[in-house]
């Protein structure tokens, strides 16, 4: 029973959907069971955090079949990280949703699924074996397939066939190599794999699984050119519901990326090392310039994700420990901040009318406060000091320069480049939806704090806990760093990982 | 049989990629399932072919005495099977009211998410 805190994080989501769909209908039940739920999860998720950082992973062989027969849930110092920050944001994206949501069937279907989502994720955290992975995934797929079609108005629905299809495609590519990593080795846990794929005498074939994996968690992640799907699909799911998947379903691509690249596939001087340097830089660069183009809210933001995903990718494949923790940080960063610009994009959207810029105007007169928390995460999202994307990008730079081959080099100073051209497409919104006179001339309604409270009391509270947390991380960085490093130590040595997993006696 | 079943799973991927690719809604579908049926194949060929050898440990002993047939494929396969019908049957679903919505089976037409205006 000392794994309690473990089982209470996978199962309290499982138990609130089914709870919820014997709420169906009654909203305040739903509600209720839900908050409850999201905050037991959050404790769990607090107390094992602290108890990793203290000795370093956490394992339950479920059913107590012995390590390696058996399913294996494994909680490193990584996890626990994507744990805390997974269950923090079902919080706020949990109230978020409750004050956006209007119509009485998509509330209904939407809680429950939410919590079906939240519970694949946690499990996508927690997996210690490949299929198992494959399987918390197809529980996340499943999910977030309901949730983009909910209110099934045109753009949605088209924009979740392509989700969808591509989806499929990938989970297909995962499955080949699992099979194929199967048939290589006789394991399916990711330890054992580790350790008996570099006895493999045919490396050639042990690279192209490794290359299967990378396609197949590339499309998740959406990097260059995988990315395609993303921009004509995320802005149309209902806001409450996208904060949570930009925020966590593109990080799931990430963080499975840096368990298989550090644990099974030592990334360090492989040929794919190369590549993903130079996707990243790619990624970043076409991310930035399709968000430029854009004239939607939303959609700039959905293109501002696939930019940042290459700052991430660009953390793993340096693959020193510095780059790695830098990778961790950013992503901590940048779901706080990416989920607060969506979530603010939803509240104008909810109380001025239109995504569209052109529809849109003089916000900061009539509302400075909103004003005021899209500034503190535009700014955070583009680098400025002393924001949490200055500490991300510092220590992404630092590692990089640190490295100093040429083609590092070069990567880390176009990623320094993207973020003016990040900074000119914050501009845009800025000018568009903040500056600029309202189109309309005669809305002068003010909605001052205490008024968009009363309005959107969950909306503007999840805004707010978030902006704090943005602004905590920012100016005492110094121990979410130090967790990244400590997490990140761990990963670049595979074998502590390992040695860890199997020498786990129940 | 193991070349003959290997040739197979090559034609399935590669008729549910062209069909992937079409522009019909039905089509893509289809490909799905293809896709789905030719991955399973795929781990069962992986498994290699063991034909009237158990799979299942027999009550004297503890462990499997080989030869044997690999059991993990199989249990892999069966979990494979149940998620891939669990997303076509939702896939189906999605394209019958993409199709109510949008009134065309053309997977081209369908770009109003992506335009810019």
């Amino acid at each position: 029973m000392q794994n309690i805190a473990l089982v209470t994080v996978l199962f309290t989501p499982l138990a609130t959907a089914i709870l919820m769909f014997s709420a169906w209908g009654r909203k305040k039940l739903q509600v209720s069971i839900g908050a409850i739920s999201t905050l037991l999860q959050l404790i769990a998720a607090i107390t094992l955090f602290q108890k990793d950082n203290a000795i370093g992973i956490e394992i339950v062989n479920v059913g107590s079949w012995p390590t390696g027969f058996g399913i294996m849930l494994v909680a490193d110092r990584m996890s626990t990280i994507y744990l805390l920050l997974s269950s923090f944001m079902s919080v706020v994206a949990f109230w978020y949703a409750v004050s956006f949501i209007k119509s009485k069937t998509s509330i209904s279907i939407f809680f429950p699924v939410y919590f079906f989502l939240v519970f694949g994720l946690t499990g996508t955290f927690l997996a210690g074996d490949i299929f198992n992975l494959y399987v918390w995934f197809e529980v996340m797929l499943v999910s977030s397939f309901v949730l983009f079609t909910i209110g099934a108005d045109k753009q949605q629905l088209e924009g979740s066939l392509k989700y969808v299809a591509i989806n499929v495609l990938s989970s297909t590519l995962f499955l080949i190599g699992i099979g194929l990593l199967y048939g290589l080795t006789g394991h399916l846990n990711m330890a054992m794999i580790g350790k008996a794929l570099p006895l493999v005498t045919d490396q050639l074939l042990v690279n192209t699984t490794a290359v299967f994996f990378f396609i197949s968690f590339g499309i998740k992640a959406a990097i260059f050119p995988l990315f395609f799907w993303l921009p004509a699909s995320y802005h149309t799911a209902p806001i409450g519901f996208t904060a949570l998947i930009v925020a966590l379903l593109t990080k799931v691509g990430i963080y499975s990326m840096t368990r298989f690249f550090t644990v099974i596939y030592p990334l360090e001087d492989t040929f794919l090392q190369i590549i993903m340097l130079v996707l990243a830089a790619l990624t970043m660069v076409i991310g930035v310039l399709g968000a430029a183009a854009q004239v939607d809210f939303r959609k700039i933001l959905s293109f501002h994700i696939v930019s940042q995903i290459g700052y991430m990718l660009m953390g793993l494949a340096i693959f020193t420990p510095l780059a790695i923790a830098g990778s961790l940080f950013f992503v901590i960063h940048n779901v706080l901040v990416k989920t607060n610009l969506f979530f603010v994009a939803g509240t104008v959207n909810r109380n001025f009318g239109s995504y569209k810029l052109k529809e849109l105007g003089g916000v900061l007169r009539q509302s400075p406060w909103l004003a005021l928390f899209f500034a503190i995460s535009a700014f955070a999202l583009t680098g400025i000091p002393p924001l949490t994307g200055f500490w991300g990008k510092y220590l992404l730079a630092w590692s990089g320069f640190q490295e100093g081959s040429t083609l590092v080099v070069t990567v880390t100073t176009i990623s320094l480049l993207v973020s003016l051209l990040t900074l000119f497409s914050m501009t845009k919104i800025w000018n568009e939806v903040f500056w600029k006179p309202s189109p309309n001339g005669s809305q002068n309604e003010k909605f001052d704090l205490i008024k968009l409270i009363k309005l959107q009391p969950g909306m503007m509270l999840s805004i707010i806990a978030i902006t704090l947390v943005v602004l905590v991380i920012s100016f005492s960085p110094n121990s979410v760093i130090e967790w990244s490093m400590k997490a990140s130590n761990f990963l670049v040595d595979n074998q502590s990982y390992i040695e860890s997993v199997l020498n786990h006696i129940n | 049989m193991e070349i003959v079943l290997t040739i197979l799973t090559g034609i399935l991927f590669a008729a549910g990629l062209y069909l992937m690719f079409q522009k019909g809604m039905v089509k893509l579908i289809i490909g799905i399932m293809m896709l789905s049926y030719a991955t399973n194949l795929f781990i069962f060929l992986i498994s290699r072919l063991n034909r009237g050898v158990p799979a299942i440990i027999n009550k004297t002993e503890n462990v499997l005495s080989p030869p044997f047939a690999d059991p993990i494929p199989q249990a892999l396969i069966l979990t494979a099977i149940v998620i891939g019908f669990g997303i076509q049957a939702f896939a189906i679903v999605l394209i019958r009211r993409v199709y109510k919505v949008t009134g065309t089976s053309d997977m081209d037409k369908l770009n109003s998410s992506e335009k810019i205006d």
